[in-house]
């Protein structure tokens, strides 16, 4: 976090069944009982910006560069309007994906890796970036137990891997995770192991917190959490 | 033997990182760039260069800014929401990049000659002089294809606010910097605002190879200025084929 911010920015990265979408709302419960402001925002949701993303996906318009661009496009909309104004208001931000999942998505695409990372450069660095490890066939079980049928774009039916969107979301969501082990290093993730219980790795997370936000932020007053 | 505007067959070339997953096979066509502010008699020039190509054989696309018809509409929807400035720089990239892989790429192809009104460097200079680094426009737009020819209509803010008197009886909000809180008073806004993109736009001169054209002339003489240049262009690629 750049100096002068006095909020906590908290991450979660993971391909799709990684379960972190069910541990950062686990955090995000945790953190509000206990009185600490929080906001929490994800992927792909900006009001201003989703309409059109899901239109192209819809009509199959997307190209890996306009893919990228209007994911960034959200993601500044939603940096912009909520995330840096809160940190400086001192919330903790809890953010279900961040710049980590365009790095590997739109490098998997095909997009220029240098290219992706530094039209993110405006976005401050997580305080705690957690990275869901689950092998590929646990996720792919996961998601594929409680969906009927896999979206054109979420299979990756644009990169021609194969005609069966299956078997294309299979090897996908491989190079997906190729990509997040390259950046364990790099980009200081805190690796969780997704296939142990909900309960253990919620508690990995918690202790994790502990440790990096201040304790005063526990004493502030109760209820003053951000819708 | 008869040959198009567009002489044989070339590579695409771009800016930076390009398009890494682009088919790399040939393009017979021309992109040529009319930049500009509103009221800069752009569209006029731009009408009268695509019936005079055309009248000549050549087969013109017009492209421009905000005219994606997946992505436009949620440029203006962003402006009404208040959208921040990253966030408009992104979405008018987003608005482009539709236009360049799905419009002016494949039209190059066929050998069409691109004719656009506006290209990146409108956008790069809004966000340059509303404080967004050159270094990120110019990362964000190196997926952009390098022009043949560049025009940029140069016409003085004095000159140009009573143009767009002429056209509409107020300044735009954006186009005369609003957001910048640069005055008060719109129209001395207008005048800082045009004059600072002005600026923006001699400093990228060089760099992008900006041909500029004196604005403040007549539309008949502005237009056989630009005719003459473009022409000669035509007609030196087409000798060098030999």
């Amino acid at each position: 976090m750049k100096s002068g911010m006095e909020g906590k920015l908290i991450i979660v990265e993971g391909v799709d069944g990684s379960g972190k979408s069910t541990q950062i709302r686990l955090l995000e419960k945790w953190l509000k009982y206990a009185g600490v402001p929080v906001y929490f925002t994800e992927w792909n949701s900006s009001e201003t910006v989703r309409e059109i993303t899901s239109k192209g996906k819809r009509k199959g318009l997307l190209t890996p560069i306009t893919f990228s661009l209007l994911h960034a496009t959200d993601f500044a909309d939603r940096y912009e309007r909520h995330v840096l104004p809160l940190l400086h208001a001192g919330y903790v931000v809890l953010a279900d994906r961040y710049i980590y999942t365009a790095f590997a998505r739109d490098t998997v695409r095909g997009c220029h890796p240098k290219w992706v990372r530094q039209m993110y450069d405006f976005a401050a660095k997580p305080d705690i970036a957690f990275y869901f490890r689950v092998p590929v066939d646990i996720a792919f079980d996961r998601i594929v137990k409680n969906r009927p049928k896999l979206k054109y774009y979420e299979a990756g039916m644009d990169l021609n891997l194969s005609n069966d969107p299956y078997e294309s979301y299979r090897i996908f969501q491989g190079r997906i995770v190729e990509q997040y082990e390259s950046m364990i290093g790099p980009e200081n993730f805190a690796v969780i192991d997704g296939t142990v219980d909900i309960e253990e790795q919620q508690r990995q997370l918690r202790q994790k917190v502990l440790e990096t936000l201040p304790r005063q932020m526990f004493k502030a007053q109760k209820g003053a959490a951000a819708k | 033997m008869r040959r198009g505007a567009a002489s044989q067959g070339r590579i695409l070339k771009f800016y930076g990182h390009g398009i890494p997953y682009v088919d790399d096979s040939e393009i017979k066509g021309r992109l040529i760039v009319i930049e500009g502010p509103d009221a800069s008699g752009r569209s006029t020039q731009i009408g009268r260069v695509t019936a005079h190509l055309e009248a000549a054989g050549h087969a013109v696309l017009n492209v421009g800014l905000k005219r994606s018809e997946l992505i436009s509409e949620g440029i203006l929807e962003a402006k009404r929401n208040f959208a921040g400035r990253k966030t408009l720089s992104l979405f008018y990239a987003a608005d482009f990049a539709d236009q360049l892989e799905n419009k002016i790429i494949p039209a190059l192809r066929a050998g069409y000659i691109v004719l656009a009104d506006r290209y990146i460097y409108t956008l790069m200079a809004r966000e340059a002089v509303r404080g967004i680094s050159r270094r990120w426009s110019h990362n964000l737009f190196s997926f952009a294809l390098v022009p043949d020819l560049v025009f940029y209509l140069d016409v003085e803010p004095e000159e140009l606010v009573h143009r767009v008197f002429q056209k509409n009886a107020y300044l735009d909000y954006y186009e005369s910097g609003a957001d910048m809180g640069l005055s008060d008073d719109m129209f001395e806004s207008f005048l800082i605002y045009q004059g600072m993109i002005a600026k923006e736009f001699r400093r990228m001169q060089k760099r992008y190879n900006l041909v500029i054209i004196n604005g403040n002339r007549p539309v008949p003489e502005i237009n056989a200025d630009l005719q003459k240049r473009i022409d000669s262009f035509l007609r030196s690629v087409q000798g060098a084929k030999g």
